[in-house]
């Protein structure tokens, strides 16, 4: 009946593991009394989880990424404490508990916090940015964002039933299969990727068909945003890497659900097509996270400097070719399998080509400063941390995909300061940026700017203090992923490492203090004219937040920088645009075929994990006919009458009007 | 012994960087960025005791010299233009139309790209340079070694004096090794900081590096490439000797204790952690080559673990299983 489900499951004797459990437990619980209670309910279900407006799914997607965020930090705090302590003991978490942990760590980080906010910023900002309505698919939008729900929901599940993976992030055969690993954690893991896989790729499809079709009159390519570029190169990662991924793990799920030789070490299985092929997808991958943030500090640098982006061609061209470069260097994650040496020096030479067009960027970017009136908002001093961060970052990685250099740093814990330098320094930092610069025109008011900037200093330094010993361990021969060791140089490094998460925990309390801080005294943070930062781009067009259809009518774009140049010909001529003729707009009903499709995605997901047959039948039978039913829905629009889009945008132009005379033109 | 090392760092600084030669002064300024390596006792890495090692550190230092020269400009451009251009700076020129110079955009693409077109040579004839499989010596004939991980263990078999040794590693100094390699299950990485290039261990397939000792000395080994829960215990001792302690190793090993055939490996192949270093006095002929064609099958996994019809035995249980 329940397959292998069964009471021995729950792992009771381990007492971190019950205590987080019932935690866990009695926070949701309390969440969910406090909303019904309070009868905040049907809001949040009208409003939010059925909703299909592109804004709405990009806050769900950051606010899962941060909750993620926070469970895939404390991973990293109990890792870093047992390293800190384990010289020449057990420590205090067993290795079957340990090797969950940093397995949980790195696959929550990347699949679970880092795509869902590049998706989140994307999904906010692209359609505002190109001045359009929504997405291509709004309700596609929606069952993308809730799958990758469910895959967050599995990983989480993995907690308290069962156990997670054991063998990395990336489940690496032999180790991952049925022989080495025959727990539920390979599988828990398989299905909870495969669900949120299937989300990723619709978002990719989405995004892309977005940018290259739904676009305001007048911006051409070449007038788009560059965050709109990087966002088109990133997403046409997704639609071409993340179904290697998909076909990837399906092999490693034949094989150990039916018995299939892809990967095994008998008959005739090939684990190196595994490592290939995971590697295919896996560095594009970085560049589908790294892209997206490449394009929020373009649009930092230039806002904070009050200057255009320098050389916009110069970084159009240097997206799409490490777009197209990302794809030929997979194999610099294993140069030593032994390739040989010719292979092995083509793909180090390939990964450097790379440092090209991202040294050009890095160049635009001071370029932009230069000449500029650089203001430093937490957006631009996480733009500059950046900076600074990611030319360690690459100098590292670059050195790493010199053959021999990687002989002995391979695996080692340089490579892991290394990924988490360009990944922390370049992605998050990245996103931080993002999530402070398009908070006032998501919410209606800033985010508090001291705890702001005190939440950068204690992140950057901290990241400092925790990685750059990495470096020095990785030099002095500690390899990854070590549960305890007998080497006792390496301890204090290992214990400042861990002082430096210490500092990071206080960079995360102080922007959750921020939030919290900035939620209670939003009145006086309050964005009234809808361009707290003197913008250039859009979005800055519309009232924070923006409404429902964005736009009144479709702005007529010029140039680049359409936003910026319609507000110097307002301030010049002492006038705004004369008001245009209004007319309602059609906009998409909300859909709850998302959320309820995602709870049978769960239950099935679920099911194969526990072999509960019937359970999955039952589940797929009805995710299918959500399908079915939204497929052939009839209606699918509501109108917005002329009188509320009038009404919406009068507001807006009278904000703006009585901002005019404060503003100067530039000089 | 030294006169070998030195003559392949050279070559190697000569080949891997005949244009990074010039930037020795700069490599030394690498160094002293890091003035701990040169006084600590352990930098694995920066303190290579063979050839190989030395090599792989050598090219680490050019390549980290020649971005150096580039990363620290910049880095140090980015605080200048972000200070002088700051908004309350009078002084600072503003110009909030200048978006594009083409000689600066000529500029930016041609120092990152000859940059790499440097360290493209380096890397290329690094990689020819320091193949793991290429032999280190023309003239002298190498001490054959083949390893094998087990869960969570190494063998080392000596084919030519017909002995063997668990987790732990004699070698005779001053003496090229040629090491095959292959693995009993899941992947590991053979690792000793100290001599140089890893390699992996693959089941089913035999992997090859040449490494080398060129003074008697113990040197720290392990896996670098996560193999499951008894993965932090997979570590050994390398002992290098003198050649004449080496044969006299080889002459106190042989023919005492157990023999290493079919059964024994079978029973080496089971999961346990913690095996004391011991030694077998005979291998069967050709048991590596059995293990690579997987005609000694591969070892076996742990049985249940979580979500299985029982717990996963506890390591100790699997050890004491292991003997």
């Amino acid at each position: 009946m329940w397959g292998k489900l069964s009471w021995e499951a729950v792992p009771l004797h381990e007492p971190i593991v019950m205590v987080t459990s019932a935690v866990v437990a009695i926070g949701i619980t309390a969440v969910l009394a406090w909303v019904i209670v309070k009868g905040h309910l049907p809001y949040i279900w009208k409003e939010w989880l059925s909703s299909v407006d592109h804004k709405r799914i990009g806050v769900m997607y950051i606010l899962l990424a941060l909750v993620m965020l926070l469970r895939g930090f404390a991973d990293a705090i109990m890792m870093r404490s047992q390293q800190a302590v384990a010289m020449g003991n057990a420590g205090f978490l067993p290795p079957e508990h340990y090797n969950q942990i940093f397995s949980a760590h790195g696959t929550i980080m990347i699949f679970f916090v880092a795509m869902p906010f590049v998706i989140g910023l994307m999904n906010f900002a692209v359609p505002l940015q190109l001045g359009a309505r929504d997405v291509a698919f709004p309700v596609l939008n929606s069952v993308g964002f809730w799958l990758t729900a469910t895959g967050a929901l599995l990983v989480n599940i993995s907690l308290f039933i069962g156990e997670f993976a054991r063998v990395g992030w990336l489940p690496y055969p032999p180790l991952s299969e049925l022989a080495y690993s025959p727990g539920v954690g390979v599988d828990y893991y398989l299905w909870a990727l495969q669900i949120s896989g299937a989300g990723t790729l619709l978002s990719g499809v989405n995004l892309v068909t977005t940018v290259l079709k739904v676009r305001a009159p007048g911006m051409t390519y070449l007038h788009m945003p560059i965050f709109c570029w990087t966002t088109l190169a990133s997403n046409l990662l997704i639609v071409a890497a993340f179904p290697i991924l998909t076909a990837t793990l399906a092999m490693l799920l034949l094989d150990r659900y039916l018995g299939f030789h892809f990967f095994t070490n008998e008959a005739g299985g090939n684990p190196m097509m595994f490592m290939n092929l995971i590697w295919a997808w896996g560095h594009p991958e970085v560049y589908i996270l790294v892209l997206p943030a490449f394009g929020i500090f373009s649009e930092v640098f230039a806002t904070f400097s009050g200057k255009p982006l320098f050389g916009y061609r110069s970084m159009v061209a240097a997206t799409m070719a490490i777009c197209i470069l990302s794809f030929m260097v997979w194999l610099h994650h294993f140069f030593t399998m032994g390739a040989g040496a010719d292979v092995n020096a083509i793909f180090g030479i390939a990964t450097m080509i790379i440092a090209v067009p991202t040294g050009v960027k890095i160049y635009n970017w001071l370029f932009t400063m230069y000449s500029g009136r650089v203001v430093f908002e937490p957006p631009m001093l996480w733009a500059l941390g950046f900076v600074v961060t990611f030319v360690i970052g690459g100098m590292t990685g670059v050195l790493l995909a010199v053959p021999p250099a990687d002989f002995v740093l391979h695996n080692s814990l340089f490579l892991v300061a290394h990924f988490h330098n360009v990944i922390i320094g370049g992605v998050v930092f990245g996103l931080f940026a993002g999530y402070e610069y398009w908070f006032p025109k998501a919410f209606g008011f800033r985010l508090h700017k001291g705890l702001g900037v005190a939440a950068f200093w204690f992140w950057i330094i901290g990241f400092f203090v925790a990685f750059m010993p990495l470096y020095v361990l990785g030099l002095m021969g500690m390899t990854r992923r070590m549960q305890h060791y007998d080497v006792p140089e390496w301890q204090p490094w290992l214990q400042v490492a861990a002082g430096g998460a210490a500092l990071i925990a206080i960079g995360v309390a102080l922007q959750v203090v921020q939030l919290v801080w900035s939620i209670r005294h939003r009145e006086a943070l309050r964005d009234t004219t809808g361009d707290p930062w003197n913008g250039r781009t859009l979005e800055w067009m519309t009232p924070s937040p923006p409404p429902m259809f964005n736009y009144a009518v479709m702005p007529q774009v010029e140039g680049v920088e359409a936003y910026w140049m319609r507000k110097q010909s307002a301030i010049e001529r002492r006038a705004l645009q004369p008001e245009p003729d209004y007319h309602d707009i059609h906009m998409p009903r909300n859909s709850s075929a998302g959320f309820i499709c995602a709870f049978f995605a769960a239950t099935m997901g679920f099911a194969l994990i526990w072999h509960i047959w019937w359970l999955v039948a039952l589940a797929f039978v009805c995710a299918w006919a959500v399908f079915v039913v939204v497929a052939w829905r009839d209606e699918h629009e509501e109108a917005i009458p002329a009188a509320t889009v009038a009404a919406v945008d009068r507001a807006n132009r009278a904000a703006r009007e009585a901002a005019l005379p404060t503003l100067r033109p530039v000089s | 012994m030294m006169g070998i090392s030195e003559r392949r760092c050279l070559r190697a600084a000569r080949h891997g960087s005949s244009v990074a030669w010039s930037l020795r002064a700069l490599r030394w300024c690498a160094v002293a960025s890091l003035p701990l390596a040169l006084t600590a006792c352990n930098w694995a890495v920066l303190d290579p005791r063979g050839p190989v090692g030395h090599a792989d550190r050598t090219i680490l230092l050019d390549s980290l010299a020649i971005m150096l020269a580039i990363g620290v400009p910049t880095i140090l451009a980015t605080f200048a233009f972000a200070w002088w251009f700051r908004a309350s700076n009078t002084r600072a020129r503003y110009r909030p139309d200048w978006e594009f110079s083409g000689a600066i955009e000529l500029v930016v693409w041609s120092i990152p790209a000859m940059v790499i077109i440097l360290l493209g040579g380096v890397a290329w004839i690094g990689s020819h340079d320091l193949d793991p499989a290429k032999p280190l010596s023309e003239r002298q004939a190498p001490v054959e070694i083949q390893v094998v991980s087990l869960d969570w263990k190494w063998l080392f078999i000596y084919p030519h004096e017909g002995v063997a040794s668990v987790n732990q590693l004699v070698v005779p100094a001053g003496v090229p090794l040629r090491f095959s390699l292959t693995s009993a299950s899941v992947w590991n990485a053979f690792f000793v900081p100290q001599l140089g290039s890893m390699i992996y261990t693959m089941n089913g397939m035999r992997t090859q590096v040449n490494l080398q000792a060129d003074e008697p000395g113990t040197f720290h080994g392990l896996s670098a490439h996560f193999s499951g829960d008894g993965f932090s215990d997979m570590h050994f001792q390398v002992r290098a000797v003198r050649s004449d302690e080496f044969a006299a190793w080889v002459q106190a090993t042989r023919g005492v204790g157990p023999t290493l055939d079919g059964a024994a490996y079978t029973a080496l192949a089971r999961q346990s952690t913690k095996l004391p270093p011991s030694t077998f006095g005979a291998v069967t002929p050709e048991l590596f080559s059995q293990v690579v064609r997987q005609e000694l099958p591969p070892g076996p996994g742990p049985g249940t673990e979580r979500g299985g019809a029982a717990e996963a035995p506890k390591a100790g249980a699997a050890a004491k299983k292991g003997h």
